[in-house]
């Protein structure tokens, strides 16, 4: 093979990508089935174009992202000093990890119906189900990254007459970094999944979670698939991006890197869950 | 609290706990944060700030919890969510093992099939719902197939990966020492990958869960505890969604502790893939 395996997958892409979408526009052609259910890519194609250029669907896009926003630095100022906090302290370890693992096995959306109830639809429901879903993960890396910190690091550090406060922002937290940053590529992950389902569940009437259950009221699949397009981006956008570059300039700086490819190796590391 | 010896002995195995302590002080330390936050809640409750419609004091969100029980409602709702749980994981279980096997194993599917895959799986799973319930209804039908096709995707991943990750060396002694495909497959390949597999069941598991909640409150099946929950709010019974709430918890641990580990011990840890 005279191609480079970069190339020849890129090629290989391409060609499932087109046949894919051959084989979905055959379907969509063929009359099988209603029009409406299974609308053609070209027409799925312009009213992404048309969602987008009148700005509805970035004023969608726009309040969804406020809301993660929201939930997500909620949790993280709730989660991360909470996590160091167990971590330290045997006493908070012991009142909180029993409380924190009967929640977390209770998806965030089940708490839907009780805040609707509590707080009436809208955006504080929203807000705290993505927090509610962004606690756990944050939490629980947090707390695992700074139990993990090489004691050798902190032992050298306290020999070189490194004070309490350089201890704990020149040693702990890079050391805790990767996991820090692992919770919250998790935890973003979780929220992108709870906004959609809260948005669709305690409507308010802005959001893209809210725009494709209402567009199945309409029967417009087209525009389901625009915005599902449009999530599917974002979120894509986000996991290479922002936590990518976020990666970069803390984890890689720091001389983390050996750490955090350490920290990759290990036999049944779990991929980031995605859905 | 900084000094340098107390964090090398926080560092230690998690297991630290269990040495030599009696059992009931185990349990007396779990148990005293609940006892904890239900008086906490209880105080709330009875100061009447909210109205004892929305905020349930702890008897009354037991005395539906046994009324429920009683009249056998509970129970069915319990039953169809554990039935529709395990459809939807079989077939994504099924579905993801075999995808990533063959991605795993011929160069071909892999670059046919991954790109499809990267582009599904960043979408949140619940942005499907929409679609699936106009393609094949409200009903059992859309539950099932929406949470198999959602979690089948951490099961293709880390299958993938699973296989990919099989050392090279011990396919090449297992050819050395005549073994033919067949026997490669079920003597080297499939339990030098189980550690991956079994992960990504586990996450597979974790996200059907989170999922079926919510497509239970969207697509109007008659029993289920997404559906007791969300019908809960039409009437204002904050005490039956608790207590629907409560199941859910206590699901949600018996699958992680009971199931998972159970397995994980019988195969993985006795073939001797993971300490």
């Amino acid at each position: 093979m005279t191609a480079s395996p970069e190339r020849r997958r890129t090629i290989r892409a391409g060609i499932t990508l087109l046949a894919a979408a051959a084989l979905y526009e055959a379907v969509a052609q063929s009359g099988l089935f209603p029009a409406v259910l299974v609308p053609t890519l070209p027409k799925v194609g312009r009213t992404l174009i048309a969602l987008l250029s009148d700005g509805t669907l970035l004023w969608h896009a726009f309040y969804t992202l406020v809301r993660v926003m929201l939930g997500f630095v909620l949790a993280i100022l709730v989660g991360v000093p909470l996590g160091i906090l167990m971590a330290r302290l045997r006493s908070v370890e012991n009142f909180v990890m029993p409380l924190a693992s009967a929640l977390m096995p209770i998806p965030s959306l089940a708490w839907v119906p009780v805040f609707i109830l509590w707080f009436g639809l809208g955006d504080t429901v929203t807000i705290l189900i993505v927090f509610y879903a962004a606690l756990f993960p944050t939490l629980l890396n947090t707390w695992t990254g700074v139990r993990t910190v090489n004691p050798l690091w902190l032992r050298a550090a306290g020999a070189m007459g490194a004070g309490e406060g350089a201890l704990f922002w020149k040693v702990i937290i890079p050391g805790a970094s990767p996991f820090i940053i692992t919770g919250l590529r998790q935890a973003f992950l979780r929220s992108w999944i709870a906004v959609v389902g809260a948005e669709m569940l305690a409507a308010s009437d802005w959001g893209l979670g809210w725009v494709i259950f209402d567009a199945k009221e309409f029967l417009n699949a087209d525009v389901m698939m625009a915005s599902l397009a449009v999530i599917g981006g974002i979120g894509y956008a986000f996991e290479r991006l922002v936590f990518g570059s976020l990666e970069r300039v803390t984890v890689l700086r720091w001389g983390m890197v050996r750490a955090a490819i350490e920290h990759r190796r290990p036999a049944a590391r779990p991929l980031p869950s995605r859905a | 609290m900084l000094d340098v010896n107390a964090i090398g002995a926080e560092t230690k195995p998690p297991t630290r706990t269990e040495y030599s302590e009696p059992r009931w002080r185990v349990i007396t330390r779990a148990a005293f944060p609940f006892v904890v936050a239900a008086a906490i809640w209880e105080a709330l409750a009875h100061a009447e700030i909210f109205p004892a419609q929305l905020f349930p004091p702890v008897e009354a969100v037991v005395a539906a919890f046994v009324r429920l029980t009683l009249a056998g409602t509970l129970a069915h709702h319990t039953l169809d969510t554990i039935l529709r749980l395990s459809g939807g994981f079989v077939l994504a279980a099924v579905a993801g093992v075999a995808v990533g096997i063959a991605m795993g194993r011929w160069r071909m599917a892999e670059d046919a099939l991954l790109p499809l895959v990267s582009i599904a799986a960043p979408i949140p799973g619940l942005a499907y719902a929409p679609l699936f319930l106009l393609w094949f209804g409200l009903g059992n039908v859309s539950a099932v197939l929406l949470v198999g096709f959602v979690s089948a995707f951490p099961i293709i991943f880390n299958t993938w990966t699973g296989v990919k990750a099989v050392k090279e060396i011990w396919i090449r002694s297992a050819q050395a020492m005549g073994a033919d495909n067949q026997r490669l497959f079920r003597h080297v390949i499939l339990p030098g990958s189980l550690p991956y597999i079994f992960t990504g069941l586990r996450l597979g598991l974790a996200q059907a869960w989170r999922i079926l909640v919510g497509v239970e409150m969207l697509a109007a099946v008659p029993w289920g505890l997404g559906w007791l929950i969300f019908g809960a709010r039409e009437f204002l019974n904050t005490d039956v969604m608790l207590a629907g709430i409560v199941v859910i918890a206590i699901i949600g641990v018996a699958l992680e502790k009971l199931v998972f580990r159970r397995i994980e011990d019988f195969t993985v840890v006795r073939w001797g893939m993971v300490t």
